[in-house]
């Protein structure tokens, strides 16, 4: 078995995914601590590691029409100091892991790490964002909700490389994100928040709640957000409770070392609470 | 896996196994000792290098990611006049204790200013949250940081 190979070009590495079982290493800061062996020992991989961070296909990052795409060996640095990326985005990413991994990690890293703690995917849930999948004969697009079947699996056939991510344009007056960890710098996360909403003459127009590290996958629930749609931010008070009773039947956290099942469904129901009554009800003319 | 890189302004050229961390390759290859193994899980930042100008921990980087990329040490950077500077002012602020962190904390703090020469402190903050120190508490290292950037290190 080859150790390693370093394509020249995506139509290189869409051949080795065809014809070798390979494993698509681009910034590698979760496979690294996940295949190590201890101090001074090499990482121990059962497959080809295929290095597809320096291909120029997958470096782009542009905007067609108002869809965001972003290359899937596009830095999480490079996205916080590119001016095209949503504010409220690079306020996600500036509160992941530190600046020395930022400069490795990539996007795409994250969404094929398939964590429920992902920290990038509550957002991309929330926006409906997309993957593209490549592969010699096929190119398939999935949004990230789909791909992502349960925690660490997700559709990506052996022989496809996903390529690239699509974020659609979104327009929102209150956006809030809160991310609980042990510390702010390098923490994973116990239970994070991401709401998105937009309003006009105090009406609700569009509503997205994402949580993340509550359940075996990211919540996000178009059936609670449609009771909301529509509705006017003063009436939000009046259904609360059985907003959150809708929420509590779809947060299912699990007890492990960073936090427990209790707190956290604890944590997420106010944090949804403050959402819909501290930020929303500021937007009342 | 064959790999070339450019190591403290030398190319190198090397034949390794492709998951071969870059921490290892410098300190069993090469004898670089500046870059130590704290965690291995790049947490503590105590083997960073600059890649390319960003820092970057050396025990998550295969030596497969490694091809013409340009590696400095912290025994190079020290030597040029931007880690004279830094280093200078680590030890005016006293911003060392037992020093096991400080190449590292030297290393995120070149990354910085390479980007940044003029930060604020909640910008040093940041920039440093990828180094942990277990003596000085971080005051004395945030004030080494705009010592050295009221020194110019992030203009030369």
């Amino acid at each position: 078995m080859l150790d390693g190979y370093l394509p020249a070009k995506l139509s290189e590495a869409l051949d080795m995914m065809a014809e070798c079982d390979c494993i698509p290493f681009a910034g590698g800061t979760d496979l690294m601590v996940q295949h190590a062996r201890g101090s001074g020992v090499r990482p121990c991989f059962d497959k080809t590691l295929l290095f597809v961070s320096a291909l120029k296909e997958l470096k782009t990052f542009d905007l067609m029409g108002k869809t965001l795409r972003i290359g899937a060996a596009v830095t999480l640095s490079e996205l916080l100091e590119n001016a095209a990326t949503p504010q409220i985005f690079k306020e996600i990413l500036r509160q992941m892991a530190a600046a020395p991994t930022r400069h490795m990690a990539t996007l795409a890293g994250n969404i094929c790490n398939a964590s429920p703690a992902g920290d990038t995917l509550p957002y991309l849930y929330a926006m409906d964002a997309e993957v593209i999948l490549q592969s010699r004969n096929e190119t398939r697009v999935l949004p990230v909700a789909d791909f992502i079947t349960a925690p660490k699996r997700t559709q990506r056939k052996n022989d496809e490389l996903l390529t690239g991510i699509r974020i659609p344009a979104a327009e929102f007056n209150v956006e809030s994100y809160r991310k609980l960890g042990q510390r702010k710098g390098m923490s994973l996360t116990k239970a994070s928040f991401l709401g998105l909403a937009s309003t006009a003459n105090g009406r609700i127009e569009d509503i997205r709640i994402a949580l993340g590290s509550v359940a075996p996958h990211i919540v996000r629930s178009r059936k609670i957000e449609s009771k909301l749609t529509g509705k006017n931010i003063k009436d939000i008070p009046g259904i609360l409770q059985e907003l959150q009773k809708d929420y509590s039947a779809l947060i299912r956290p699990i007890d492990d070392a960073r936090s427990t099942a209790a707190y956290r469904k604890q944590v997420s129901l106010r944090l949804i609470r403050d959402f819909l009554i501290n930020c929303m009800l500021k937007k009342i003319p | 896996m064959k790999i070339e890189f450019t190591l403290n302004g030398e190319k190198k050229h090397l034949d390794v196994h492709a998951a071969t961390r870059l921490l290892d390759v410098l300190r069993g290859h090469f004898g670089l000792i500046g870059v130590k193994e704290g965690c291995g899980e790049g947490e503590c930042g105590a083997c960073m290098v600059l890649i390319n100008g960003r820092a970057m921990n050396s025990c998550m980087i295969p030596m497969g990611n490694l091809e013409g990329k340009n590696v400095i040490t912290p025994e190079a950077f020290c030597q040029s006049e931007r880690g004279r500077i830094i280093e200078d002012a680590f030890m005016e602020a006293g911003a060392v204790q037992c020093g096991f962190c400080t190449p590292g904390f030297i290393m995120a703090t070149a990354s910085l200013l390479n980007a940044n020469p003029d930060p604020d402190e909640a910008q040093i903050r940041e920039a440093l949250s990828g180094n942990l120190c277990r003596c000085t508490g971080y005051t004395a290292i945030v004030r080494a940081v705009r010592i050295a950037a009221g020194k110019g290190a992030g203009a030369c």
